[in-house]
């Protein structure tokens, strides 16, 4: 029996286990890509415009950072520099937990040894995976071309930039590959290689700060910190401005090195094992973990404190971007205007500052869905029926994780409010006073994410089986409507659906009591209707 | 009063009928094994005692209290050990135990110490790299540190080790001894041999059997050999008696407990010279009900070959006792629901 025996029926496991999320992971890329680019397009319409772009872009560091290196002033070129680094994410963090998903988490749930006693090679698992996944990024990469030349962008460059993304996605399964060696359990595994992508990151964005301006002012030549990048290696593609197609090997030659590496440590190792040895912890509970309040603490406060750091992060360069925002306007009468019909106020700082916290509420949102869509991952664990075997109520049970949400969401919120104000109260001169005030705009986002639990909580008490699926709907909805719903100039009783859109704007706008008053009614009776259901079904289904 | 009354009880999932009409009564201070093939509805009659679901119709009591509306007082006066125990993956098992002990109402720390120690887990391994048996012993570790008076325990040694299994029968006994109450499923049946004072077999969502080992064990036809000076004849025309046969000389033949004696007092006329009689083993009590034909059962047949009843006895390596004739004297006491069904 030779290694690989059983491989081809393993890739049809996967493609089977995984029809769906392929299908949305395949046909998704490419449909964002499509939309993204025609938002471009529309805001910067003209050469004038972009010359404008690509100048502010190329001597900006937080753009550099964030954006990427600008290379040019052709259409395609600006619409990399704004889509190249969330598609690249996006591709980045699926190639990973896909790949996790159809090796490790198999190990960890025992479905690999089921697999491994029948008729199935060493490497038939990892290679199906592998194989499924490449072939995916492949897919996607060819349809996002499509889609890419399709919005009017130049063949040449739209086939380059699709395959500098795709080349992302090749790039972190062959990381994966490895990391799901390493740690014994799924989780592991992906933080581990969620942490690479957050490496990768920062060298990307560590040599497109120290990169050189180029003559002419409109392109980026990267430091070399890019090039030991896999998410910078996209961009030193080039797409739309000489492509060099020449780069795209990197990850070829990544993921032949990848999985070289993880076929030599899958055949020095036991199944099930993994380099990375459990740590050992405390035989006996502290006090403060022995209650529901105590328990959802500890599930959440890693997540939390991810959280908290990357907002923290992200909140103070985009206060700092805030001055340079300034010179940006001067520059480009179009995104000004773009960004005011986002933020509605006059003042265009200000209607920038408002635009940023309206970012921070929705991805907040995420954490909110996210943590509390805990309880339905212990209902099918079965871990929520051994605790409400004991003596708690369903009600103080999910009300707990409800209040861990909320106070999760207000901590982030605080933190996102209170880092921008310091990052733009530094470069003006008053870190403080935009602390305080930036802080609190930022907390007037809070009854829109009590909505959102609200949702959240309604679907898992009338709809368990399918909250995964609704909630994270649900979120996309609200995303889509604020963000593409002016541009697609959706009827305002189609907006008027998202939370989002009823809070408002602070610092652009005064606020207002009651909206908010309304949206707190509004989840208030979603929890309760979601509790009240809790507590009348079954458990668990 | 008992500790849990169940009657006429109902739940459907969908079309699925999971309980149809099940019956069940555990008195105070008995251990009851709660018996049945796979999928007849035990988790879901255990889950209903819990509050977990909601039943369709029927009476249910736990300790004289409504398991649904009263769960939470319930809780804190009952233990559970689930078939299939899952754990917070990031908590140490000691970590768990403490949490579901706090989580019910307290627990006694000096047991919690020593069960730790009699079954041997080592509480500062993260859940998650446990094993099924591990995860287990956890979960047993939990129910009996905690000093409650019903122990609900849900097939909670499949995944033990005989060594462990004998230290959790121990457990079992001495929570009994304390006043406790237990409701065990459970497939080991030297277990529940061991262990049950009373138990109940479902199928399909309805008790069929329910009482002491001993009364079911005169639910089951008895093997007879039976070697005589004279051949034998006319005795397939006794009443409860079957597949007769003739082997070496040796007669073969099953006779249903109620009719033994009419069998002996006509074999005598032939000059008995050797008689075994083996009473069904609780392997066959079990096959009995358990198989997936009813008339059979019904009609008391054994569904294994019931001329192999010793050998088969043998190498399945259930407690049982090929005993002579004057052992089956509790063959005289009448069967409890009027002989099989």
């Amino acid at each position: 029996m030779s290694a690989l025996t059983g491989t081809t029926r393993l890739a049809r496991l996967v493609l089977r286990r995984d029809r769906i999320r392929l299908a949305i992971w395949i046909l998704g890329t490419p449909l964002l890509g499509y939309a993204l680019a025609g938002s471009v397009a529309s805001i910067y319409p003209g050469q004038e415009a972009r010359l404008g772009y690509a100048t502010t872009s190329a001597s900006s560091l937080v753009a550099r950072a964030f954006n990427g290196p600008i290379h040019g002033t052709d259409l395609g070129a600006v619409v990399v520099a704004e889509t190249y680094v969330t598609l690249a994410l996006i591709v980045a963090l699926l190639s990973t937990f896909a790949v996790t998903r159809h090796t490790r988490q198999n190990e960890e749930t025992g479905r690999a040894e089921l697999l491994g006693a029948n008729v199935v090679g060493r490497y038939a698992p990892l290679t199906a995976a592998l194989f499924v996944i490449v072939a995916a990024n492949t897919v996607a990469a060819v349809l996002l071309a499509v889609a890419l030349a399709g919005a009017g962008l130049p063949l040449a460059g739209s086939v380059a930039a699709a395959a500098a993304i795709g080349g992302v996605g090749v790039a972190f399964t062959a990381i994966a590959a490895v990391t799901a060696q390493l740690s014994v359990t799924a989780r592991g595994a992906n933080a581990l290689a969620a942490a690479t992508v957050g490496l990768a990151f920062v060298l990307r964005a560590a040599g497109d700060v120290f990169g050189e301006q180029s003559a002419d002012g409109t392109r980026v030549r990267s430091a070399w910190p890019s090039w030991i990048s896999p998410l910078g290696w996209g961009n030193q593609v080039r797409a739309f401005d000489g492509e060099r197609w020449w780069v795209l090997a990197l990850p070829v030659a990544l993921l032949l090195v990848g999985v070289a590496l993880a076929y030599a440590l899958a055949e020095r190792r036991d199944q099930g094992a993994g380099l990375i040895a459990p740590r050992r912890g405390p035989a006996t509970a502290a006090p403060r973990l022995l209650s529901p309040a105590g328990l959802a603490w500890r599930m959440q406060r890693g997540t939390l404190l991810g959280w908290a750091v990357g907002v923290a992060v992200l909140g103070f360069s985009m206060g700092i971007a805030g001055d340079e925002f300034n010179d940006m306007i001067d520059a480009n009468p179009a995104a000004a205007e773009a960004i005011n019909a986002m933020g509605g106020g006059a003042d265009l700082i200000n209607a920038y500052l408002a635009a940023m916290l309206g970012l921070f509420a929705l991805t907040i949102g995420a954490y909110v869905v996210q943590a509390l869509l805990r309880v339905r991952g212990d209902e099918a664990d079965g871990v929520l029926e051994a605790a409400l075997a004991t003596a708690v109520s369903r009600t103080r049970w999910l009300g707990t994780q409800v209040l861990a949400a909320t106070l999760g969401a207000v901590v982030l919120l605080l933190v996102a409010g209170v880092t921008t104000g310091l990052g733009y109260g530094i470069v003006t001169g008053d870190p403080l006073g935009q602390a305080v005030e930036l802080g609190g705009a930022a907390l007037l986002r809070l009854p829109a994410l009590l909505v959102i639990a609200g949702v959240v909580t309604a679907i898992f008490g009338l709809l368990p089986r399918w909250s995964v699926v609704l909630s994270w709907t649900a979120l996309l909805v609200f995303l889509l409507l604020g963000q593409l719903g002016a541009v697609l100039e959706l009827p305002q009783a189609a907006l008027n659906v998202s939370p989002y859109t009823h809070v408002p704007a602070v610092p652009a706008v005064d606020p207002a009591a009651l909206p908010l008053v309304v949206l707190a009614a509004v989840a208030a009776a979603l929890l309760a209707v979601g509790v009240a259901a809790f507590r009348h079904r079954d458990v668990p289904s | 009063m008992p500790v849990i009354s169940i009657g006429n009880l109902v739940k459907t999932f969908g079309a699925i009928r999971a309980l149809d009409g099940l019956d069940l009564h555990v008195e105070q201070g008995e251990v009851h094994g709660f018996l049945g093939p796979n999928g007849s509805g035990k988790s879901t009659t255990i889950r209903i005692l819990l509050g977990l679901l909601r039943r369709d119709s029927g009476d249910a009591q736990v300790l004289g209290a409504d398991p649904w509306r009263d769960a939470v007082r319930l809780h804190r006066r009952l233990a559970y050990v689930p078939g299939d125990v899952s754990l917070w993956p990031n908590l140490t098992g000691g970590e768990a135990i403490d949490l579901l002990g706090q989580l019910r109402g307290g627990l006694d720390r000096r047991r919690r110490d020593e069960l730790l120690h009699r079954f041997d887990l080592d509480p500062t391994r993260r859940c998650r790299t446990y094993s099924k048996g591990n995860r287990q012993k956890v979960a047993i570790v939990a129910a009996f540190s905690s000093p409650v008076e019903l122990y609900v325990l849900d097939e909670p040694t499949s995944g033990l080790d005989p060594l462990m299994e004998a230290v959790f029968q121990d457990e079992v006994r001495r929570v009994k001894q304390a006043g406790a109450t237990v409701l065990l499923s459970s497939h080991v049946l030297a277990e529940v041999e061991a262990l049950c004072d009373r138990v109940s077999i479902i199928r399909e969502g309805r008790t069929v059997e329910s009482g002491t080992l001993t009364e079911l064990r005169h639910l089951t036809r008895t093997a007879v050999t039976v070697e005589t000076a004279r051949p034998v004849s006319g005795l397939d025309v006794l009443p409860g008696v079957h597949d007769v046969h003739e082997v070496d000389g040796r007669t073969h033949l099953e006779v249903e407990p109620a009719h033994l004696d009419e069998l002996l007092g006509q074999l005598i006329r032939f000059g008995v010279r050797a008689l075994t009689s083996t009473p069904p083993t609780l392997e066959q009590l079990f096959l009995r009900h358990y198989g997936d034909d009813p008339a059979a059962a019904a009609t008391g047949a054994p569904a294994t070959a019931a001329a192999g009843a010793s050998t088969a006895t043998a190498a399945s390596g259930a407690p049982s006792a090929p005993a002579a004739g004057s052992s089956d004297a509790d063959a005289q006491v009448d069967a409890p629901h009027g002989g099989a069904r």
